[in-house]
């Protein structure tokens, strides 16, 4: 490895003591909301990656602790209304949320508690840059992160329909987005994500993507050898694979855990949305213009003649003459 | 704890049971996870609840609360019909061959010497036969009929898989799957670590409940090794240094016992702390208890205390009582026999089950003094709060004096974890408003108490005026100043035993550690288990040196654990008769021949030979106890017995209501419930979201669990027509509460004694200060009565009913 | 509009002066078309639709984002874009609610429409006579209507603020498409609409004075300046 670094390989270790290269910059975006020319990115920052074992998590919400601490969110005292799961689900206070969900194995008849960090998964290909309408709003890394860039950001809510993971939400306060950062300001300093750092179990490790696959591997073997078959790393292909992956002991069913997709892909419709119809559309009513224009210029347009406001006249004239006639008749 | 939070990575199976490691010690469960990623360690749970622990755990089993003696004697039973025990360790390190005394007995459930009226035992039966030479009789073939091991053996006869299914509720199939998992752990290669808590210790036979786990990992040769251990995980970050320290009524610091009314002086004293070895060469190290006694009056009262004075032993008061517990203070508080209490970052309103009658022993009280960084419910137990303090304000005379105090990260000092170590922290931030240290309030007080004394006299002023209060500002002891007297010092120079003419420790130098203390008056030393922590090498406990040479875990160079700085008690244990590891991939300590080596400080003298000197050297047998002698009130064994409010008869002996030596107070037993009024079985318990009382003061804590609930099987929600989310009543014979409903599969109905048993669980984490939503706690239903050793109160098991309900309502705020 | 000075009373008709469906005989002969009401109305839609025509295409095309400008910035747009949504769907409805008899579809319709050709090649003279609205008009105004329908529908879905959490978000998917689609077929429309006012001359007096010629009424829609006329709906000459 070379002296200088461009992104922290972990989370846990404290701040680093060697230089860090300029990170996560405008020159490093390879993506940018509503903006169809972007310069190439000089360099490919390391791709990097937050790995979230579920089999190790406890449940405890450091994560969504740290992530408030860090954030600098202020949550509402809530209420229970029966379950684990508080807030009851994410809000522009609380990226990110442990979702609990009581699963009883058909095939032990066990109960499984299976508790789920839900939040951002930084697609590879982002379903809410995609959506989103506004120049510069959303931006992706090369290493990696989507990132909102809140005064880019008009509030429109296309992103949290863009999103195949129904992860951004709106603030009542600002309208504008809100979802995990993946902790970009601290990335950006040698720094891993707060909720990674927090977690008292390490079932949140960051590190580079390849790390973290190799990382994945090990745990999965771990739960292969005490039963878990099915266990497996959720990289979903159709979002071109996450930045935010989990371990999961039944990965043959993702939806489980509290409804984790499992194929998760942008819509068809928001492909059709922001695709054809953006592009047929603007080019049918420029046409549409364009041939008005054309004709006014050169057709004959549609006058009205002397002749026809004679004609007119003797119309009205007649009726008032007819009038007057059974006016008088009568 | 018996190891270190960081040696728990070492263990091949961690069985969580009497606590929930991962929901109440998250940071520490971190070694769990270790364990289980790196050495593929398995994880077991038994808990009446499918728990957070359980969540992440290989094998969960459900157990009804307070039957866990029955559980794990029935492990043991199951490991010795099974061969599964670790025979050379048991035979080696155990009490297994001592002879008992032909009287002791157990029937009925109940053990010789049961006197009702008295509700004692006679204990002079539960003993060892003494030979002729002074020593206690041993048949090291274990055939003798009255060896501790066959006593043993018949003791848990009775405690089969179908009889634990029947007290305990746990389905055979997963008691035996539990049992044979442990069994399996009795090999020397294979260890086990148990983590418990309160889900333990708060039971009228809590100290039994231990003793019973205790003897488990003792006859699977799980002690003092790596990986092993009794680990008590201390439920706040400082509670371990609150009883090494001494702040329990019967106690000096450092477990030297406070003395009784019969003590009429030093001499007598004494002569229940000779500790002569029961075999012979044992090192039987309370023998030094003069030395450390000694050693403390002189920190206590420095030149006032003189061999012609009995080293002011007078100045310490005697206890009338067993002990002056919380349950016994607030009794007599109730009584109207308490003027004025001093509560110290304590919010008993909350913590002491049966709410109602502390409310009403606090409105007793003709003064209150409170001392915490939080606004607690302790120190507004006078104001009205609709249904959730539901109190007649101008009926309480009561007079409140709120002391803010620094937080933990507000001051210096050392915090004592859960493994011994005494970690010193320095100060993050500085306090808010009038806030003040803790010992800043003490030290105020007790000057003006001196000044007092001083100038009017009063029947025995000479404790106060003596006291040694040695510091640069006597209203404001700084902790170095504090840790420095607990480590202790020369106070004259000390001479070499073995060449008279050398000096040891100059006047005035700390001493190295505990071994240089002496019984003629020449040191002193405030807690003699903490002394070297802080000597002429300077503060050991900021020591933040994490090398960890081979990874074993034992991180000697990082802060300082007691006794010694060793992190394994008993560490001998660790290597067999001779010395050698019993797992040489695992080895701590070893006998290279000439002496102790290896990667801990040895808990032996390093040149006491293995075959001579066994390695329990705080016991006089030199090995650890199956057998307990007369030590613990109800009994040399653990037996099972139920709660006092249970739903179930006790099966041994159906009459029988909780433990029979358990002490209960007159009103109280009047406000025991039975279940046919009260027919569900309550237990109490934390969430990883909050901490106690504390965490409902922060908005984020709050958000993450903003509301009192409780939770109950799916069963029993349909039963009761109760709603997930809705309003329920909970209420016990002392108390009712209203709690949202969490309906859950977690919680399962038990088959008890042939009939269901319904579960209903109680977090503890709201009040009527705070951020958090306002709420109750679960003392308000638990019942006034604590264990027969120790007195920690049953909050684990009582009996509630419940119903569905309406929304409490708050205090309505006039305009 | 004039007031009649001249008190004497008119055998014609009692029809009021600068009254919808009524002739000034002049001269010239104007026909009234369109009263105040229908053309502030009118306007008020006119307007909101540009507004919303604009503040949409910002931002449903990045290439137009700069649009968002005219209304302060991003935030602006996308908050006034549907409470001008709201003030549309009402003041067409009003005129909806005005004028949807007239232009319920006749034969005169499919035969005007199987002509398209003479429609767009200006021979008139070919086409029927028709009434006040010809099968081009018609379908402006029943294409609005639906399209409005339809936008108002959708856009109350995709309204975040308000109404974020009133369907799914793949329904939401489905209504943004729906209303960008729709978006587009009346940006269509409106251009219909627009070119053929101009292109017909003499016939965005309609909309601004509220009259037309009788000689663009004669050529364009003769049934019903002949049924005016036979009612007798003539104002006398000033």
């Amino acid at each position: 490895m070379a002296n200088t670094m461009d992104s922290p390989r972990t989370a846990v270790s404290n701040p680093p003591v060697q230089p860090m290269e300029t990170n996560l910059t405008q020159k490093d975006l390879i993506r940018r909301s509503a903006t169809s020319e972007l310069p190439r990115p000089e360099r490919q920052l390391t791709p990097v990656a937050k790995l979230i074992d579920v089999s190790k998590c406890i449940g405890c919400k450091a994560c969504q602790s740290a992530c408030v601490e860090w954030n600098d969110t202020n949550p509402a005292v809530g209420e229970n209304v029966g379950v684990y799961t508080n807030p009851h689900d994410l809000t522009a206070d609380m990226y990110t949320l442990m979702r609990f969900t009581e699963w009883v194995n058909p095939e032990t008849d066990n109960l499984e508690w299976l508790i789920r960090k839900d939040g951002c998964m930084h697609c590879a290909d982002p379903g809410c840059l995609k959506a989103c309408p506004a120049p510069g709003a959303i931006v992706q890394y090369s290493n990696g992160i989507v990132d909102f860039v809140h005064e880019n950001c008009i509030g429109c809510g296309y992103c949290v329909k863009g999103c195949p993971f129904n992860i951004p939400r709106i603030s009542k306060a600002d309208h504008r987005a809100y979802k995990c950062t993946l902790c970009s300001d601290r990335v950006a300093v040698g720094q891993g994500p707060a909720c990674a750092k927090a977690c008292p179990t390490q079932a949140i490790v960051f590190g580079t993507k390849e790390d973290m696959k190799k990382h994945a591997d090990e745990r999965i073997a771990d739960l292969k050898s005490r039963g878990y078959t099915n266990a497996g790393l959720y990289d979903p292909p159709g979002v071109g694979g996450t930045h935010v992956m989990y371990v999961l002991h039944h990965n043959d069913k993702p939806h489980i855990y509290s409804d984790l997709p499992d194929n998760p892909a942008i819509s068809a419709v928001v492909e059709t949305w922001k695709g054809a119809t953006k592009y047929a559309g603007l080019a049918v009513m420029g046409l549409a213009a364009a041939g008005s224009i054309l004709h006014g210029l050169f057709a004959k347009a549609n006058r009205v003649s002397k002749h026809e406001e004679e004609e007119a006249k003797e119309l009205v004239d007649e009726s008032v003459e007819h009038a007057d006639k059974r006016v008088e008749d009568a | 704890m018996t190891n270190a939070w960081t040696d728990i990575k070492n263990t091949d199976l961690v069985v969580v049971m009497g606590g929930n490691a991962a929901e109440a010690h998250p940071c520490g469960f971190k070694w769990v996870t270790e364990a289980k990623a790196h050495r593929g360690a398995k994880l077991i749970v038994v808990d009446p609840r499918y728990t957070r622990t359980a969540s992440v755990s290989d094998y969960y089993a459900p157990i009804r609360q307070g039957t866990d003696i029955a559980f794990l004697n029935g492990v043991m039973k199951y490991c010795i019909d099974n061969g599964k025990v670790q025979w050379e360790y048991m035979k080696a390190f155990t009490n297994a061959s001592f002879i008992v005394k032909d009287g002791f007995g157990y029937k009925d459930g109940l053990f010789t010497g049961y006197d009702e009226e008295k509700r004692d035992y006679d204990k002079s039966t539960w003993d060892y036969v003494m030979g002729d030479d002074g020593f206690a009789v041993t048949d090291p073939t274990l055939e003798h009929p009255r060896c501790v091991w066959n006593l043993l053996k018949e003791h848990l006869a009775p405690y089969t898989p179908e009889m634990v299914s029947q007290i305990c509720g746990t389905p055979k199939d997963k008691f035996l799957k539990v049992a044979e998992m442990i069994s399996e752990c009795s090999t020397p290669t294979k260890t086990m670590t148990s983590m418990y808590a309160l889900g333990w210790t708060q039971h009228s036979k809590g100290s039994q409940n231990i003793r019973a786990m205790a003897m488990l990992q003792l006859i699977l040769g799980n002690i003092g090794v790596r990986g092993g251990g009794m680990n008590a995980l201390r439920g706040h970050s400082n509670i371990q240094g609150l009883t090494d320290l001494g702040l329990m009524s019967h106690l000096l610091t450092g477990y030297l016992t406070m003395p009784t009314e019969k003590d009429v002086d030093f001499s007598t004293y004494m002569t229940t702390k000779q500790f002569k070895p029961l075999r012979p060469g044992q090192t039987s190290y309370w023998q030094n208890y003069k030395k450390f006694m000694v050693s403390f009056q002189k920190a206590m009262f420095g030149d006032a205390a003189t061999a012609e004075n009995d080293w002011a032993f007078n100045y310490i008061s005697k206890l009338d009582v067993p002990a002056y517990d919380v349950l016994r203070m607030f009794e007599l508080m109730y009584q109207g026999k308490v003027n004025g209490y001093i509560c110290q970052g304590f919010n008993p309103l909350l913590a002491f089950p049966n709410r109602g009658k502390n409310t009403e022993a606090l409105s007793k009280l003709k003064w209150l003094v409170t001392m915490d960084p939080l606004e607690t419910e302790t120190s507004r137990f006078w104001e009205n709060h609709g249904d959730f303090n539901d109190v007649d304000t101008a009926a309480i005379k009561t007079e409140v004096f709120q002391l803010p105090t620094s937080c933990f990260a507000e001051d210096e000092g050392s915090l004592t974890n859960s493994g011994r170590w005494l970690q010193w922290h320095w100060a993050a931030a500085s306090m808010p408003g009038e806030a003040k240290y803790d010992t800043w309030i003490i030290a105020q007080i007790f000057v003006r108490m001196r000044e007092l004394y001083a100038k009017e006299g009063g029947a025995f002023p000479d404790p106060i005026l003596n006291l040694s209060w040695d510091y640069a500002d006597p209203v404001e002891p700084h902790p170095e100043e504090l840790a420095k007297e607990i480590n202790g010092r020369a106070l004259t120079d000390l001479m070499d035993p073995t060449d008279p003419t050398k000096v040891l420790v100059e006047a005035g130098k700390q001493v190295v550690n505990f071994s240089q203390l002496r019984d003629d008056g020449t040191t002193m030393s405030g807690c003699w288990i903490y002394s070297g922590c802080w000597n002429e090498q300077g503060n050991n406990m900021a020591r933040r040196d994490n090398h960890d040479p081979d990874e074993t875990g034992a991180y000697l160079n990082w802060t300082f654990a007691w006794p010694l700085n060793r992190r394994t008690l008993y560490n001998r244990a660790s290597a067999d008769i001779n010395g050698k590891p019993w797992d040489p991939t695992r080895k701590l300590l070893e006998w290279d021949g000439s002496k102790w080596t290896g990667y801990d400080v040895p808990d032996i003298a390093p040149t006491a030979k293995p075959q001579d000197v066994g390695p329990f050297i705080m016991n006089q047998e030199g090995v650890s106890r199956l057998f307990t002698r007369g030590m613990m009130r109800d009994g040399p064994f653990p037996a099972h017995m139920e709660p006092f409010e249970s739903p179930v008869e006790n099966v041994f002996n159906r009459k029988m209501r909780g433990n029979p030596v358990a002490r209960v107070f007159k009103t109280d037993v009047e406000q025991l419930g039975t279940s046919a009024e009260f027919p569900y079985a309550a237990t109490s318990y934390r969430l990883t979201e909050h901490f106690h009382y504390w965490t409902k003061h922060n908005r984020v804590n709050s958000a993450l669990q903003p509301e009192f609930f409780v939770e109950i099987s799916e069963e029993l929600a349909a039963e009761k027509k109760i709603e997930q989310g809705g309003w329920v009543r909970v209420w016990s014979k002392r108390g009712s509460v209203k709690a949202k409903a969490v309906v859950t599969k977690r919680i399962r109905p038990l088959i008890c004694d042939g009939k269901p048993v319904h579960i209903v669980g109680i977090p503890l984490h709201w009040g009527f200060t705070g951020s958090a939503k306002k709420g109750f706690g679960p003392n308000s239903l638990a019942a006034f009565v604590g264990d027969a050793n120790i007195e920690t109160p049953e909050s684990k098991a009582f009996l509630v009913n419940i119903e569905p309900s309406t929304a409490p309502k708050d205090k309505e705020v006039s305009v | 509009m004039s007031t009649p000075a001249n008190t004497a009373p008119t055998k014609v008709s009692s029809v009021k002066a600068g009254a919808e469906d009524s002739i000034r005989r002049g001269p010239p002969v104007e026909v009234v078309r369109y009263g105040p009401g229908k053309r502030i109305n009118h306007w008020v839609t006119a307007i909101s639709l540009i507004l919303l025509l604009l503040s949409g295409l910002a931002m449903f095309h990045p290439s137009l984002f700069f649009l968002t400008e005219l209304f302060g910035g991003g935030q602006m747009t996308r908050w006034i874009h549907p409470w001008i949504g709201i003030v549309l769907f009402f003041s067409f409805f009003i005129l909806f609610a005005q004028l949807w008899k007239l232009n319920l579809p006749n034969r005169d319709d499919v035969q005007w429409a199987s002509q398209i050709g003479d429609v767009i090649g200006g021979h008139e003279e070919k086409l029927p006579e028709l009434g006040k609205y010809n099968a081009g008009q018609k379908f402006i105004f029943w294409g609005m209507a639906s399209l409005i329908i339809v936008l108002i529908v959708t856009g109350i879905m995709a309204w975040e603020q308000y109404f974020g959490h009133l369907t799914s978000i793949p329904t939401q998917r489905i209504a943004l498409l729906v209303h960008s689609l729709a978006a587009v077929a009346i940006i269509l429309v409106f251009i219909l609409h627009v070119y053929a006012a101009i292109w017909t001359r003499g016939t965005i007096s309609a909309m601004t004075r509220g009259t037309v010629t009788g000689g663009w009424a004669w050529r364009h829609h003769r049934k019903w300046l002949k049924d005016i006329a036979g009612r007798g709906r003539i104002d006398p000459a000033e």
